[in-house]
Formats: C-alpha cells, structure tokens, sequence
C-alpha cells in the first residue's frame, strides 16, 4: 500500500490552470523531489497537500484514508515553508513545543494560569519539554533553545523549524524549498543533514524545490512538473538519462541539453551527422518534425578534423574540472554546447573550426509535441555504407 | 565632538523645531500660567506669564471641591477601558478576516469599512439619539460607550497590519493544529502588540478628549466624563472664574500627558506606522 496517493488534482484560479490533473504515489518513507520551473504548480500542489488549498477535484489519500475534505490541522502533516514560518515571539524550545501542546493538551490544560490546575497537564506538559530537548539534541540546537528566531542564523532557524515539524512524529512530512534561503556552502551541507534525517525517521517525504541538483541529489524519486502536469516520475538516474519529454530534458541538466530541431528520414530513421538511430514506431511518415536531444557530456569535440559536423567554436569556458565548449553548427544555425574534460578542450579558442560527434545510444529522439521517440542505435559501420551506398 | 554637538546646523535646526514647540505649546503654557493668577491678575490688560500672586493653591482647592472631580476622571477611565476593550476585541478578529480569511463577502465587507471611515460621528449622532432615547438608555454607560465599540479605524488599522504578516506563519500555525480562534490568541496577538499599541493611544485620546458625544447622551453629572464635566464646572459652578476653570482643565490633561510622556516613543511609532507621517 502506498503511503500517499496524489489522484487527478486538479487546481485553477480564475482562468489560469494551475494544476492540470496530477496524480503521484509515494511508499511509505519514500523521499519525493518535486522539481519544476517557478509557476509550474508544484508549490499549489504541495499546498494542496497540507491542506492550506483545496483541489478542484482529484483526491489525496494518506495510508488509506481520503483526506481531501480533512482541515489542515487535522491532517497530521507536517510542513517545512521557504521563510520556516517560524513564531517570531517564541524561543526555539517553545516554536518546537507548539504542535505538541496544539495536539497533547485539551483545550482547558492549554489556558493560561488555570491550565497547570487541571489534572495530568504538569505531566503532559514535563513530557513534551522532554521531547523537544531530543528533537533539539539530535538536531544539534540544543544550545539554541532560549533563543527568538531573530536571534537565530538562517541556518539555525532552518534546524529549528525542521524540529517543530519533526517532533510530533508526522504521516507525511513536506518541504517547500527549505534550502532556498541559505548560503551555498551551507546549503550543500543541509542537503546531506535533510536525507540522514529523512532515513532516520522514515517519514514519507515530498521536497519541493526548483533546484534540480538538490532534487537529483537527495530524492529516492524524482517528480519533475513543468506547466501544470507532471511530466516524468522516475529515480535521478533515469530522469536524467531517459528523460520521457522534452520538457524534462531541457529543464534536467547543467549545462542544458542540446536540442535541435531534425526530420525523420527514409525508414523512420532519424541522423546526427553521420550518426544514426531507427525509430521503433516504423510508422512515423518521413519527414515528419522530430527534436533531437544529446547531453552535453556525449558531445566530442576534434579540432583534427576527422568524421563529425563541422562547427565553429563561438566561446570555451574553463570551469576546473571540465570545461564547456559552445559551437556554432553553420549548416543547421544552432548552436551545440559540448562539456569536456580538459585535456580534451586544451586548445580549443574561439573561432577555430572543429568537428562535432556523438554516439548514436545517446541520442534521445522527441515528438514535437514533447514526449520521447522510442529509439534503436544503429551500429556506426552500418550507418557508414548507408551513407556510401 | 564638541563641534558635532554645537554645529550651525543642528543650531538652526533645533531653534527651528523649538520655536515650532513653542507655537504649539503655547496654549498650553497660557493655560498652566492661567491656573495660577488670581482673577483681578487674568483679567489684567498687561499680558505677563508669571502670576502677580501665587493663587496655584487656591484655584485647585476650587478645582477639586467644586466639582467631584474624582468621580469625572473615574467615569473617563472606565468609558475610554471599555471603549477600548471591546473595540479591540472586535476589530482583531474581524481584521484577521478580511486580511487573511478568503470569504465572499471580504470586498463587500472592506467597501463597508471604507465607507465606515468616510462618515464623521456627527452625522449619525441625531439617529442614535433618538435610539437611545427610545430605549431609555441615555445617561448610562452603555450610551457612552455602545456608538464607538466597532471602530472602523481599528479595523482598517489592524487589516493594513496583518496584511503586512506572512502567510506561511499562518499556514505554519494551522498544520501545527490550531484552530482559527487559536491562531488569532497564539499568533496573531502576541505579534501585534505594536499595532494595538498604536490603535490604543489613538483610541484613547480620542475618547478621553470627546465632548461631543457625551454632551449629546448625558445630563446627569454622574456619568460625566472629564471634558464635559469641565462644561458644568464653568457653566454652574465658577462662573467666569478662569483660574480655577483651568485648574480643573490641568487635572483633566493630566493623564493624558503623563501617559504621552510615559509612552512617547511608542506613541511616534503608532503615528509613522499608521502612515499619518509626510
């Protein structure tokens, strides 16, 4: 059984679809990224999910249970937010303290001054003092806890705000871009803290973030959204080297993916040069508009002449480890980025005239309408007495 | 450091600002003067500031004696609390909805205020008279107080507040588990404590200060509130007899002043954050 099932959600605000019918299933303590362009709805659909939105239509089921009609703080669903949200006028020990209080209290032993009188409060109350000293402890905050969070570090704060929203032990826990707001240094450091965490308490996790390498990095799932729908649900692994749209291969990947505009040829096939690979729908008419995708990396660059499309280097950019090539294609008037290491890009300035190559397996052939061409490489040989004969 | 404190500038700048004091305090001043000279000494033509004799004591023995001085600064304190009290318990609610509820009828609601705003307390007065009149509930607290318990400024000066307080917070406070009427006791209050702060000190002056209404709604001395029972003490009680006419009008300042001087800063605070400033 799943932990959360998304079915069909939809969401508009006035004419303007936000969601167009989003369904998502996660296994209990799965980590979910939930990764798009700003506007493409994710932040909504999380939304949708705390239940601070309600759907147009479409369910949300967690363990077995539709809770799409279920108020926000009925839904034991924890939410990290972008700014953490945190109670300006509360220390840190009391922030985490309050779903604690909201939640193991009744609403009598909550009042001021006559709560402590009300039997079984000092005792409730001494236990949830001793929770958030663990939350506090295996955050490392335990220094922290007198402390307002506007005498708190971004850094800090961020900690202090996954506390209040990891003590009272969650059904699902949901991140709105909590990184977002830190420092780059320390941003790549809480990735790490997030996942350890997450793995500790097992808690089914959706991330939302427009980062794509913290949602490659972190997430057991990928969910990439762009315009509403979501486009691919698949491990990091297979978004980035199967991507099933267009859409998903141009927003994945840095530096982006070349994509070029290219026709189906005779025997539905589709050719990068002298590169080729046959389409398994045999169908497709030739002729027909294609967009043909390769990574970066898969480009090689021969300043020696040799087989490949002849190209003109337009700009070398030098970044340590590797180093990015942009080249001109003349005869198609586009323009080829090429990562390369830097032995390989020694050498290479602008406007020297190169030859461009790929390998047909990397080639990622899509519809023009977006999604992905199944695809068969042809072997090179094959290709070449193709081209001869 | 000598030369940053005495510069030309900060002298040109400081003997403009007080001589603006001075203007706006002058009055006042007079008024203070006034309380001390005895009556054939006001009534001098030569204009001095520094009474002839000392007559402080005995215009505030008139003062205090004349009238139940006492009972008119306990009647003003107790409208002013009540006023203030139940505007602010129904002004926070009411402006947390409209600022952070979606609801239908959140512009028809905000138009309503808007127009609450627009129309002065004396245009309404006469109906409201003849309301309470057929009521039988002039000369009584509940007269005093009742007109001003829903007050559109608080309204609209909590909304521009709470407009002003992210969201998240409060998305943050209803996965936490609080209901609505939670948020506002947990959350919404105890951040805007400058807020109504501010609204207080308006609330307060206002009320401390109105002679309008209370002249309309009350003939009993009982429940005279402070500027109107100075009105009887001139009326009835002194005649022309100015100097103790503003003794009693010290005593009634006085509060106000003190708290002002007490609470000055917060009291400029109120004013730049309702936006009254230039």
């Amino acid at each position: 059984m799943s932990a959360l099932s998304i079915r069909g959600v939809r969401k508009s605000f006035g004419d303007n679809q936000i969601l167009k019918g989003v369904s998502l299933e996660a296994a209990p303590g799965e980590f979910i990224a939930l990764v798009g362009p700003s506007g493409c709805g994710k932040s909504t659909l999380l939304r949708i999910l705390a239940g601070l939105e309600t759907a147009d239509c479409g369910e949300i089921v967690v363990a077995g249970q539709d809770i799409s009609g279920v108020r926000a703080a009925d839904r034991n669903i924890a939410m990290v937010f972008q700014s953490y949200a945190l109670y300006p006028h509360l220390s840190a020990a009391q922030n985490i303290a309050v779903p604690l209080v909201m939640r193991r209290l009744t609403r009598a032993q909550r009042l001021p001054m006559l709560g402590p009188l009300i039997p079984g409060q000092r005792k409730a109350v001494a236990a949830i003092k001793r929770d958030v000293r663990e939350m506090a402890a295996s955050l490392k905050i335990d220094h922290l806890l007198d402390r307002k969070p506007g005498q708190m570090s971004g850094g800090q704060r961020q900690r202090v705000a996954l506390g209040r929203a990891m003590v009272r032990r969650p059904a699902i826990f949901l991140m709105d871009e909590p990184l977002s707001n830190l420092d780059a240094n320390l941003r790549v450091h809480a990735r790490g803290e997030i996942v350890e965490l997450h793995r500790r308490a097992g808690v089914p996790t959706v991330y939302v973030t427009h980062d794509q390498a913290e949602a490659l990095s972190m997430a057991d799932r990928v969910a990439v959204m762009i315009g509403g729908a979501l486009l691919q649900l698949a491990p990091p692994q297979v978004i980035y080297d199967d991507p099933q749209h267009v859409e998903v291969a141009k927003f994945i990947g840095q530096p982006r993916n070349n994509l070029l505009s290219s026709q189906v040829e005779a025997d539905a096939v589709v050719a990068f040069g002298d590169v080729r690979c046959a389409l398994s729908d045999r169908t497709i008419a030739t002729g027909t508009a294609v967009t043909l995708g390769i990574r970066p990396e898969f480009v090689g660059i021969s300043a020696t002449g040799g087989s490949g499309l002849p190209a003109r280097v337009e700009r070398v950019e030098f970044l340590g480890s590797e180093i990015i090539v942009y080249s001109r294609l003349e005869a198609i008037r586009e323009t080829m980025i090429a990562k390369v290491s830097p032995a390989e890009g020694a050498g290479l300035a602008a406007g020297m005239p190169v030859r461009l190559h790929a390998a047909a397996e990397h080639l990622l052939v899509f519809a023009t309408d977006g999604p992905r061409l199944a695809t068969t490489p042809i072997a090179t040989h094959v290709a070449r007495e193709a081209a001869h004969g | 450091m000598t030369r940053n404190f005495l510069s030309l500038g900060r002298i040109a700048r400081l003997s403009v600002l007080g001589l603006g004091a001075l203007i706006f305090l002058a009055p006042y001043i007079f008024m203070i003067s006034t309380a001390g000279k005895a009556q054939s000494d006001i009534f001098n033509a030569s204009l001095s500031l520094v009474p002839q004799q000392w007559f402080y004591v005995q215009n505030f023995t008139k003062a205090l004696s004349r009238v139940s001085m006492g009972t008119l600064l306990f009647n003003g304190v107790v409208v002013c609390l009540l006023i203030l009290v139940i505007q602010v318990v129904i002004a926070i609610p009411c402006a947390y909805a409209m600022a952070k509820l979606r609801f239908r009828a959140a512009r028809a609601m905000m138009v309503l205020v808007m127009l609450g705003l627009l129309v002065p307390i004396h245009a309404t007065a006469l109906p409201l008279y003849v309301a309470f009149d057929r009521v039988g509930g002039l000369n009584s607290y509940f007269a005093l107080v009742a007109p001003f318990t829903i007050s559109v400024f608080g309204i609209f000066l909590f909304l521009q507040f709470f407009r002003s307080m992210p969201d998240d917070l409060i998305h943050a406070a209803r996965l936490d588990g609080m209901s609505e009427v939670g948020i506002i006791a947990r959350v919404i209050v105890p951040n805007a404590w400058p807020a109504i702060t501010a609204f207080s000190i308006f609330s307060v002056v206002a009320h401390w200060n109105d002679l309008y209404w209370p002249l309309i709604v009350v003939s009993n001395q009982a429940y005279a509130t402070p500027p109107l029972g100075l009105l009887y003490f001139r009326a009835a009680e002194a005649g022309d007899d100015y100097g103790a006419l503003t003794a009693a009008t010290l005593i009634i300042t006085f509060p106000l002043v003190a708290a002002f001087l007490l609470a000055q800063k917060r009291f400029v605070e109120g004013i730049t954050m309702t936006g009254l400033k230039g």
